[in-house]
């Protein structure tokens, strides 16, 4: 049974005041693209993906999730716990000595939901499409995403994989990037401009598709409904995804001053405010 | 001393590419990707008879390195192919976080590591390969001998879950060790038991080491030889039983001394049996240009150089 509309937006503010809890609780953590993705993880967890029951490495019968820029762990611990791979409780380990919910996600501690360590950015591309290259092999017919912010495609071993992909009919695949225009210096415009990304994807062979309300939970479902159909035509997908750094705490919004700052206790009092408890705190 | 035959000189990347065509057949879950050096790295065989399992990912180390991690969630068992230089310092992030730091089956396949890859010069003759991937934690790291051991490898290493780094040469070497032999990963191989000094080397330095350990004998000096084919894990009981036996020691190897094989012994030693010690490795310098011999010659990595390493560490008994 996928969650309905209700539901899903509740989880959505819970996934929030997670983040902003666990943030603050260690006063380090990356609270401004965990909230801008927040909606996009609750889609694709709760209504998009083709999951199983529990966690298995090898992925097989279901769909693939890859988290290349690792520093929004925050939302992804929340979304991951919140479907069931991990305890809730968990979530206030986060950034602690002995924890399995690293600063940056890793399989190293063995916590479950997570099938690569991401952080240095730029290789989730490659090995998202490692994955789906094995489900080809294996006959298995469901997806790979993965998630990528807009700075990090400064990176050029992204662009050896998006070359790779449309080559190879990487068709399995949808590559979304997170278009918050913002990095930790400041604008992508001011430290290094994409230019067109759009032309720049479809430039490299890939089918493209813009969500231009990337915080809107419907918006979200539809396009990737979208996306998901134009899966196995031969060309990889990508999804550019607007959105907004720090979305639902209006301090945190609009500012790339929260790509990585934690709140203090009177930010964090008024930041939980706009978002009320909903699904139950851990 | 004991006696060792080369069946005829034989290049230690031909043993690669017949091993990966006997794993292509036996194991269908091996993968093989290159980037752009089929011929290089001896894999037209596997691509002839696999081109369902074979990935051409093109001039994209990186991007290679990646794919090879995905590509084991769901069972794969990746096996990369390109130059040394291009499979290790070029891609160390993406080797470190995608593969080493997540634990992933794959095996990291290297040719033309260190001098011998000739007249390319320094850009392509990596030094400090055996290095880098030893510092990174669950690494194994091979570097074997001969197109036969090399063969023996290339099949355990598929067997052994987790990242492997396996080093191998271009040139035409003496193949002495059994054919169809087995290969034990992380077991040192003794070719010659001697009681006066320890020569241990790796790689295209192990028959040097036979050949200078004939010339010791001739002077009346038992050399005991081991081959370490697998620099981590390190076969340390074997390395302290023989020096507790020679009391001395000289390494062997086509690498910087600098984070080698011989640094490891040295490790060891000082552990738990400080000894005097020689190596026979590059001074912490590039290679450059020249035919290997040349090159071997130049930068002393052949056996006259082992033999008088070893005359010179017994004195500092």
């Amino acid at each position: 049974m996928k969650p309905n509309t209700q539901q899903l937006n509740d989880l959505t503010i819970q996934v929030r005041r997670d983040i902003l809890r666990m943030v603050h609780a260690v006063n380090s953590g990356h609270p401004g693209g965990s909230l801008g993705c927040t909606e996009f993880l609750v889609a694709l967890y709760q209504h998009l993906m083709d999951r199983k029951e529990g966690f298995d490495m090898n992925g097989s019968g279901e769909d693939l999730f890859f988290l290349s820029n690792g520093h929004i762990s925050p939302v992804f611990y929340s979304v991951l716990a919140r479907s069931g791979y991990f305890p809730v409780a968990e979530l206030a380990t986060f950034r602690l000595i002995n924890s399995r919910l690293q600063g940056h996600p890793t399989t190293h501690e063995g916590l479950p939901g997570i099938r690569v360590a991401s952080g240095s950015l730029g290789q989730g591309m490659s090995v998202a499409i490692g994955a789906a290259l094995t489900k080809k092999l294996n006959g298995d017919n469901h997806i790979v995403y993965s998630l990528h912010g807009d700075g990090e495609l400064q990176e050029g071993q992204i662009w050896e994989a998006a070359m790779y992909a449309s080559a190879k009919k990487v068709d399995n695949y949808i590559a979304t990037v997170d278009l918050n225009g913002k990095q930790i210096d400041g604008t992508t415009e001011e430290v290094l401009s994409l230019g067109d990304l759009r032309a720049k994807f479809e430039a490299f062979g890939w089918d493209v598709l813009e969500i231009k309300e990337g915080n809107n939970l419907e918006a979200i479902i539809n396009g990737m409904t979208d996306a998901k159909s134009r899966t196995g035509k031969g060309k990889p997908v990508c999804v550019l995804l607007y959105t907004e750094m720090g979305n639902g705490v209006d301090f945190m919004m609009h500012t790339h001053a929260w790509h990585g700052k934690a709140p203090n206790d009177a930010q964090l009092e008024s930041a939980l405010a706009q978002n009320p408890e909903t699904l139950g705190d851990y | 001393m004991k006696k060792y035959t080369n069946t005829g000189n034989k290049d230690t990347r031909s043993g690669f590419g017949a091993g990966l065509t006997e794993l292509g057949q036996k194991n269908e879950n091996v993968v093989a990707l290159c980037a752009d050096l089929i011929g290089s790295l001896k894999m037209d065989d596997f691509k002839k008879n696999h081109p369902e399992r074979f990935f051409q990912i093109g001039i994209a180390e990186a991007n290679m390195i990646g794919i090879a991690a995905g590509m084991t969630i769901g069972g794969k068992i990746p096996f990369t192919g390109t130059f040394a230089n291009f499979s290790t310092g070029r891609v160390y992030d993406q080797i470190r976080q995608s593969v080493a730091y997540s634990d992933k089956n794959v095996k990291i396949c290297a040719s033309h590591a260190g001098l011998t890859l000739g007249e390319d010069g320094a850009t392509h003759q990596i030094l400090e390969d055996i290095g880098l991937m030893k510092m990174l934690p669950g690494m194994t790291v091979i570097n074997t001998c001969d197109y036969n051991q090399t063969k023996a490898a290339t099949l355990a290493i598929a067997e052994h879950h987790g990242p492997v780094y396996l080093r191998f040469g271009r040139p035409s070497v003496p193949n002495f060790t059994p054919e169809n032999g087995t290969f034990e990963i992380g077991k040192a191989v003794v070719l010659n038991e001697g009681t006066d000094v320890t020569i241990i080397a790796t790689g295209h330095l192990v028959w040097e080491a036979l050949v200078a350990a004939e010339a010791l004998e001739a002077k009346g000096i038992s050399a005991e030889v081991i081959n370490i084919h697998t620099i981590k894990p390190l076969d340390e009981e074997a390395i302290l039983k023989s020096v507790a036996k020679t009391g001395c020691v000289v390494t062997a190897e086509e690498h910087n001394m600098l984070g080698g094989l011989g640094e490891s012994v040295s490790r060891t030693l000082s552990l738990n049996n400080p000894a005097p010690q020689e190596y026979v490795a590059v001074k912490d310098s590039f290679g450059e240009s020249g035919t290997p011999d040349q090159l071997m010659e130049k930068y002393q990595l052949n056996n006259q150089a082992i033999f008088a390493a070893a005359e010179k560490v017994i004195t500092r008994k």
